[in-house]
């Protein structure tokens, strides 16, 4: 893979798979969006004629709304029913409870009176994809702010159906109450099936996070009910009249090319189609078992070019890394320090492995073609297929089904391109899911890495120099949050030999698995304990309250059995902030590790739902385990060597330490995302814990492949 | 061939000798049961055959023949939710959910044989079923409370 041109501010390298394709031209943003009103009742307010004469300067037709307006985001139904309208997508974040929770808020409703629409690129304003925990801090306050501006309509509306002066109203579950008569008119009423275009007030007062009645508690998952009882369809539960079944040849190993094909015996087979348009070789069936064996049978020779294996990665990402000048002044210093702690880190790649793998699902109606996907970017998967067809986006529609996680692994649209490709040339709906081995080997990876770090201390205990090199892995979490007199952090692009991308708070686990192994060793050199060291180092006033908060619930200070080790670690990671303690115990003849407990403390500013909260923070220590002790991805001749879920070990039940979770809610804070920043202390706090506990560095992601230290 | 599913006999086709899986999915859209991983490693597929947690992936359907199957979609009793379930819902354990079927068919499978399980009985148990969200600990807390439900229901003398 080339190394990334990076185009977009506030993107990070690692995001390798949204610069894939760059050489298609890029499409500028919709303002406006289709929309199709099919049983809806928007409304509009007569009296709106500002909005009204803007939508006509702007010659948009009448299906359209400007995505500046309120009913771009929100809309009442004649039963009252609201529905909101996202781009942002579920993926198991539970963002669907939370955004409805924030809007509820707002309009004085109880949660269950909101639908949220999600992901639909007919219905729902553009969004750039689900990722990068931006859904609370930006989402959110977008939709409370519709929110309150339509209830600040709402109750303009009232003063004026009563003939009143300004005056307090009272507003509950979905009523305006008169102050004095006991009458109430209905959201429903008031709305009474007109089109809301006025724009959304931006400067419109919101319920302050002190009164929240809504936000702020433990909404339970909307529709949990259809997952316990199997009904949700995910895309790949999903069936059209009609429906075939799809398949796509795959190369033998990465960088193969088509020699020759045979492909008549699967032709031969009943109700198979193959399809070839160059490289593309795929096929469709009634069903699954005959799209399978078909498959099988077709006879393809290929061209393939040697392929590095993980043996030689490291040195490979290393001396293909670009090189960059390094700072003078933090070569001087080290040069001139007495004691410089220097180490070298190595990180394996890892996969995502969501359980659901990659589904699509693709229908053409004459040149409409409605694709549905389980993606985080469904309008990003909207200009993949509009680049693959030549076709108008607005012929496109893209639909994100409630989808079998994604952990940043979801941000392209292979499959949904795949059986829209199948799609058009049988003339028939077809769905295609991957298989778990295409999942592993055609989708991508988490970068591999190696991170070189030296630093040395001044007389006082503090940091005087700090020079940091990340070859390949990313530059999320680079830089240090402590304090250093001169500091160098610099990121090294390389040649990846497999296709890689984003993963769950991107590069920031393996930035924060060095800094925070460093500050231990660092801690250790100076003889001090690692709290104090990180404290006497720390400037950020919310990264030290969370590491006290967590360091207290843990028992840093209690006395510990001889085997046992404590270790820690923290980060500022997305506007989150976490600190991990971990306690291990390695026993002395075999060096079996142990992982016993892991203590997590958190804190993102508001907590909107608690208990999805706590749950983001354990799934995110957890699913970091598995990076940290076991998952790498083992390549060799071009081919994925451990495939397969019995192959590729992630965490298990058995796996599971006891985990305590602590949360910090600052409700005098804008609420920041969740779902990613809790992975990062994971490794190193382990990593440390082992160190406290045997004296061994394990400077490597996984750190215990074999479930032992060296003995 | 006959197969008898959630207490309905269907006629299936079993030309090319599909899953289990296949079958529930594709003939009779039964798609509670998911796919994972094709060989049994993941438990996103397990459905009940007499009573055991069976992983339908590779669950050969011609070998199905007189034995009955119970899915996720089975699990209900006249819109009763099943006491396993409805602890999860309770509990709110998931987050996206698709490890729910099998994780709940596991479990129920647990407790109709120990009603009582140790902790490793439980780990045991359950170690065949991924959920990648790591939701591991509430899965356990709503498994400890569906054996709480099933002490109560004896306790008041409720047929489970």
């Amino acid at each position: 893979m080339k190394k990334p041109a990076l185009k977009d501010k506030g993107m990070f390298p690692e995001q390798y798979e949204l610069l894939e394709r760059t050489s298609s031209p890029v499409l500028s943003r919709r303002r406006f969006f289709k929309y199709m009103g099919t049983g809806l009742a928007s409304f509009l307010l007569v009296s709106d004629v500002l909005s009204s004469r803007a939508l006509a300067n702007l010659g948009a037709d009448e299906r359209s709304i400007a995505e500046d307006t309120i009913a771009a985001w929100i809309q009442i139904g004649e039963d009252g029913k609201i529905k909101v309208f996202t781009g942002k997508v579920e993926v198991g974040q539970n963002i669907r409870t939370s955004l409805a929770q924030m809007v509820a808020e707002e309009l004085f409703v109880p949660v269950k009176d909101i639908e949220m629409i999600m992901g639909d690129t007919r219905l729902t304003p553009y969004d750039r994809g689900t990722y990068g925990s931006l859904t609370t801090p930006q989402m959110g306050p977008k939709l409370k702010l519709a929110a309150a501006s339509l209830r600040e309509m709402l109750k303009e509306l009232a003063v004026q159906e009563w003939s009143l002066g300004k005056g307090s109203l009272q507003l509950e579950k979905g009523y305006i109450h008169h102050p004095n008569n006991g009458k109430r008119l209905s959201y429903a009423q008031l709305a009474n099936g007109k089109k809301l275009l006025r724009k959304v007030d931006e400067k419109v007062s919101l319920v302050p996070s002190g009164e929240w009645k809504i936000a702020g508690t433990s909404v339970p998952k909307i529709n949990g009910m259809a997952f316990i009882t199997g009904k949700h369809r995910y895309t790949s539960d999903m069936v059209l009249p009609g429906m075939l079944y799809g398949k796509v040849l795959r190369p033998p190993t990465y960088g193969a090319r088509l020699k020759n094909i045979d492909t008549e015996k699967a032709r031969n087979v009943q109700g198979v189609t193959v399809v070839q348009e160059g490289d593309f070789v795929g096929l469709t069936a009634p069903d699954s078992r005959t799209a399978a064996m078909a498959l099988a049978i077709i006879e393809a020779e290929w061209h393939t070019v040697p392929q590095p294996g993980r043996e030689d990665l490291f040195q490979l990402l290393k001396e293909q890394g670009e090189t960059k000048e390094g700072d003078q002044e933090v070569e001087d210093m080290l040069q001139a320090a007495g004691a410089v702690l220097e180490q070298r880190f190595e990180i394996d790649y890892i996969a995502h492995v969501p359980l659901e793998p990659r589904a699509g699902l693709a229908e053409w109606t004459g040149d409409q073609l409605t694709v549905w996907t389980g993606t985080q970017r469904p309008f990003g998967v909207q200009e993949e297929l509009q680049r693959t067809f030549q076709i108008p986006k607005d012929n496109i529609r893209v639909i994100m089904p409630d989808t079998g996680s994604g952990y940043g692994g979801k941000h392209t649209g292979e499959a949904g391109i795949e059986a829209a490709k199948l799609s058009k040339a049988v003339g028939k709906p077809v769905k295609v899911i991957w298989t778990r081995e295409e999942e592993f080997k055609w989708a991508y990876f988490r970068p591999a890495g190696v991170i070189e770090a030296r630093s040395t201390l001044a007389q006082d205990g503090k940091l005087a120099a700090w020079d940091f090199h990340n070859f390949n892995s990313g530059s999320a979490g680079i830089d240090t949050p402590y304090a250093v007199k001169k500091k160098n952090s610099q990121f090294h692009a390389s040649e990846s030999p497999l296709r890689q991308g984003s993963y769950r708070a991107l590069a920031s686990t393996a930035n924060i698995f060095a800094i925070e192994s460093q500050m231990d060793d660092l801690a250790f050199l100076r003889k001090m304990d690692p709290l104090a060291f990180r404290l006497q180092n720390l400037e950020d006033g919310r990264l030290k309250d969370v590491l006290l908060a967590t360091t207290e619930a843990f028992g840093w200070t209690k006395a510990k059995p001889t085997e046992h080790g404590y270790g820690l670690a923290c980060g500022a990671v997305k506007g989150g902030f976490v600190a991990t303690c971990a306690e291990v115990q390695v026993e002395p003849g075999s060096g079996n590790v142990k992982i016993l407990r892991l203590v997590t403390g958190f804190e993102c500013g508001a907590i909107i739902n608690p208990a999805h909260l706590k749950s983001q923070v354990i799934g995110c220590v957890l699913q970091g385990l598995g990076g940290a002790l076991f998952e790498a991805v083992d390549f060799k001749d071009g081919k994925i060597l451990n495939a397969s879920l019995s192959a590729y070990r992630v965490p298990r039940f058995g796996d599971v330490a006891e985990v305590e979770v602590v949360l910090l809610d600052r409700k005098d804070l804008p609420s920041a995302g969740a779902g990613e920043a809790p992975i990062v202390g994971v490794a190193p706090s382990i990593r440390n814990a082992i160190f406290d506990a045997s004296g061994h560095k394990i400077n490597r992601l996984p750190m215990l492949p074999t479930g032992k230290v060296p003995v | 061939m006959k197969i008898n599913v959630n207490g309905k006999d269907h006629t299936v086709s079993v030309n090319g000798n599909p899953s289990l899986l296949e079958v529930l999915r594709e003939q009779l859209d039964l798609t509670g049961a998911k796919y994972g991983c094709g060989e049994g490693a993941c438990g996103a597929c397990r459905v009940l055959v007499n009573g055991a947690p069976v992983a339908s992936c590779i669950m050969p359907a011609v070998n199905l023949q007189g034995n009955p199957i119970i899915t996720i979609e089975g699990l209900e009793k006249n819109g009763i939710l099943h006491k396993v379930q409805k602890a999860f819902l309770e509990e709110d354990v998931f987050q996206c959910g698709y490890c729910a079927p099998g994780m709940i068919i596991t479990a129920v499978a647990l407790l109709d044989r120990d009603p009582a399980p140790s902790k490793e009985a439980i780990n045991s148990a359950m170690q065949g079923n991924i959920c990648r969200c790591c939701t591991y600990p509430l899965i356990r807390k709503a498994i400890d409370r569906a054996i709480k439900n099933g002490e109560n229901h004896e306790k008041a003398g409720v047929e489970r």
